[in-house]
């Protein structure tokens, strides 16, 4: 009986030591791993406040001299302005069009649904991708759209609908169909339901589309690059392009303090909704 | 308060397939209601229709004195109990019970004084500011009836309103609803696949299978005199026994040799010769040892036990026959004996139309 006993728990002890030690290699490993994507936030936090920053990570010369240059470059700040106007309203028609559209996709019965889906899907990873470069230059042309924000909107906000409208669409396919029959039963009208039912339900999926699409649009380069002309309605992605020494090198001091007051409002905003609406999922109540 | 009145209701799906079909019922107001049947008869599409889920693609419907045939949901008077209960995830209990006020523009101290009062009368005091997803299955169902009460609709509709409560629970809830029901006096239509809970609460019953509606009456006019084969062996804990048989002179030919008394009032209905199916309850035969008039030679198959009784499986003839036996009786599989029915119990049908004759 003792025998056995003893026996089990060395066999025990084994079975713990070999994962303790797994455990350490697997952390080791991931330590490594996250070491090598941080070197480039560590430089993203450090050259903005070095006098003579370089393209290598390097203890700084400690100035804010980065900063006072930038200020008084007349299109900096305004270019963040623009990236914000432009995040945000494409945010706004983004989450509007695409929770009433996933909305319809997900209730109503079309044929050939999915396939709809995953062809704007597909299309879509083009229209706002190099290979349209050209034809959406050419349409927007056309429109009279060019160097207005409608046009920049119009294909930056095309170009995501379809993710979003796709992702929405299986968050709205998760809430039960008996919550709106409920609600209609006790008189309300469709939009009623979505605004008192289906959107509070969505909303961690809202939260998430909403804040996503800032950040699709904050980093895009090549859509307002390619629409936009003059220099005081240029995004800050654009902008950052334009930071130039006279000898034509790229200069590193504006674009280091640059690039860290250019990923600070996204960090903003994701800490601002993550509080106030919080990626929680409430789904269907378990019975 | 109102009653219910279907005319030839028929829902008919995209494809021709008829989930309704010329369903007529009268529902008195104040009634209990069931609608029972095997899944995929109908019934759910039937009380989806009544509450105006579903469209109705022909026929009328009154509820009260109104045509609602074409009425919107909302304007039909009518509430429902989901199975799933419907409870919104987002609110808490009493935002749950008054969300119909709300959509009614009531002011919100009178929404909440209605949703403690309508809470308490359900036994859900403490629970008011809870969600949903905190409560259990049967807290849960009390929120949802009382969502459906808060606003004194003229009509209560449940779809398997005990199905999704464990066993133990179930019997709790069922003599609950049953006093709710009877407390409010509103009239209530419910919808079960099972005939037990369909007989121990509802004041009248519509049997229905493939759209359409097989037989309505009392929970005691359906198991004793059903009016065709289907409801027959549908109600009951037992199924009942069918036994295809041939009229024979003046009594009913089960096989070889082995005949049995035409039903009482049936004499004057079939002529000889005729295809019949002899239909008896389980709990009505009796099995005994000694011969004796009217009883039937038989075999033990098999035995099961239901604890206070056991349930036996005889062989006659080659028809298996299941019979009831108290407790301490029971035989012993390949005993040989006798079933003995209760003559005024035993049923007939005609075995082409499977209704009842007599």
């Amino acid at each position: 009986m003792t025998a056995t006993t003893a026996t089990v728990r060395k066999v025990a002890a084994n079975t713990s030591v070999r994962h303790y030690l797994a455990r350490v290699a697997f952390g080791l490993v991931l330590t490594i791993v996250g070491l090598l994507f941080a070197l480039p936030l560590v430089w993203l936090v450090l050259a903005p406040f070095d006098a003579t920053p370089s393209l290598s990570l390097q203890w700084p010369d400690w100035t804010l001299d980065n900063f006072a240059r930038l200020f008084q470059n007349p299109y900096a700040m305004r270019s963040i302005g623009n990236s914000l106007l432009l995040g945000i309203g494409t945010m706004i028609i983004v989450v509007v069009l695409g929770a009433l559209a996933a909305y319809a996709m997900s209730r109503i019965r079309i044929p050939g649904r999915d396939g709809i889906l995953y062809g704007l899907l597909l299309l879509s990873s083009i229209v706002t991708g190099t290979a349209a470069m050209v034809p959406t230059f050419q349409i927007i042309t056309s429109l009279g759209l060019i160097n207005t924000y409608t046009g920049v909107l119009l294909v930056l906000a095309g170009g995501i609908l379809p993710t979003v409208i796709f992702i929405l669409k299986d968050f709205m396919d998760s809430i039960p169909k008996s919550y709106e029959e409920s609600a209609r039963l006790y008189g309300a009208g469709p939009f009623r339901i979505l605004r008192d039912v289906v959107v509070p339900i969505a909303r961690p999926g809202l939260a998430f589309i909403a804040i996503w699409t800032i950040v699709q649009v904050w980093g895009n380069f090549l859509v307002p690059f390619i629409l936009l002309r003059s220099p005081d309605l240029q995004p800050a992605a654009v902008l950052m392009y334009t930071f130039y020494t006279e000898s034509g090198q790229a200069d590193l001091r504006l674009i280091s303090a640059f690039a860290l007051l250019f990923s600070a409002p996204v960090l903003i905003i994701y800490f601002v909704v993550n509080r106030r609406y919080g990626f929680r999922f409430h789904g269907g109540i378990k019975s | 308060m109102a009653g219910i009145n279907a005319t030839r209701l028929v829902k008919e799906y995209p494809g021709g397939v008829r989930g309704v079909d010329e369903v007529d019922v009268e529902i008195i107001d104040g009634e209990f209601f069931a609608l029972l049947g095997p899944s995929g008869c109908g019934k759910t599409t039937l009380l989806r229709s009544i509450a105006g889920l579903e469209a109705i693609s022909s026929g009328q419907l009154i509820i009260g004195d109104r045509d609602v045939t074409d009425a919107e949901p909302g304007a039909r008077g009518v509430a429902m109990v989901f199975q799933d209960y419907a409870l919104f995830p987002h609110m808490d209990v009493a935002d749950n019970i008054a969300y119909p006020l709300r959509i009614k523009r009531v002011k919100r101290d009178e929404r909440r004084a209605t949703a403690e009062r309508v809470g308490d009368g359900l036994s859900l005091q403490g629970l008011i500011e809870r969600r949903p997803g905190q409560l259990s299955g049967g807290q849960q169902q009390r929120v949802a009836l009382a969502r459906a009460v808060a606003t004194r609709p003229d009509v209560l509709l449940l779809d398997e309103p005990l199905s999704n409560l464990d066993a133990r629970l179930r019997l709790e809830a069922r003599t609950f609803l049953k006093e709710l029901q009877r407390d409010l006096g509103v009239t209530t239509v419910f919808v079960t696949h099972d005939q037990a809970e369909a007989l121990a609460l509802a004041d009248r019953i519509a049997v229905m299978k493939a759209g359409k509606l097989q037989q309505i009456g009392t929970p005691r006019e359906v198991f004793q005199r059903p009016n065709n084969t289907f409801v027959a062996g549908f109600i009951g804990s037992n199924p009942m026994n069918l036994v295809p048989a041939t009229v024979s002179a003046g009594s009913i030919a089960i096989g070889d040799g082995v005949s049995t008394a035409l039903p009482p009032g049936t004499e004057d209905h079939v002529r000889e010769g005729q295809a019949v199916v002899w239909g008896v309850r389980p709990e009505y035969l009796r099995w005994t040892t000694t011969e004796e008039p009217g009883a039937i030679a038989a075999e033990v198959s098999v035995v099961e036990n239901l604890g206070a009784s056991v349930l036996i499986a005889v062989n006659v003839d080659g028809h298996k026959l299941q019979v009831v036996v108290p407790e301490d009786h029971e035989p012993a599989p390949g005993d040989r004996g006798f079933v003995v029915p209760t003559g005024s119990k035993t049923l007939l049908f005609d075995a082409e139309s499977t209704e009842r004759i007599g």
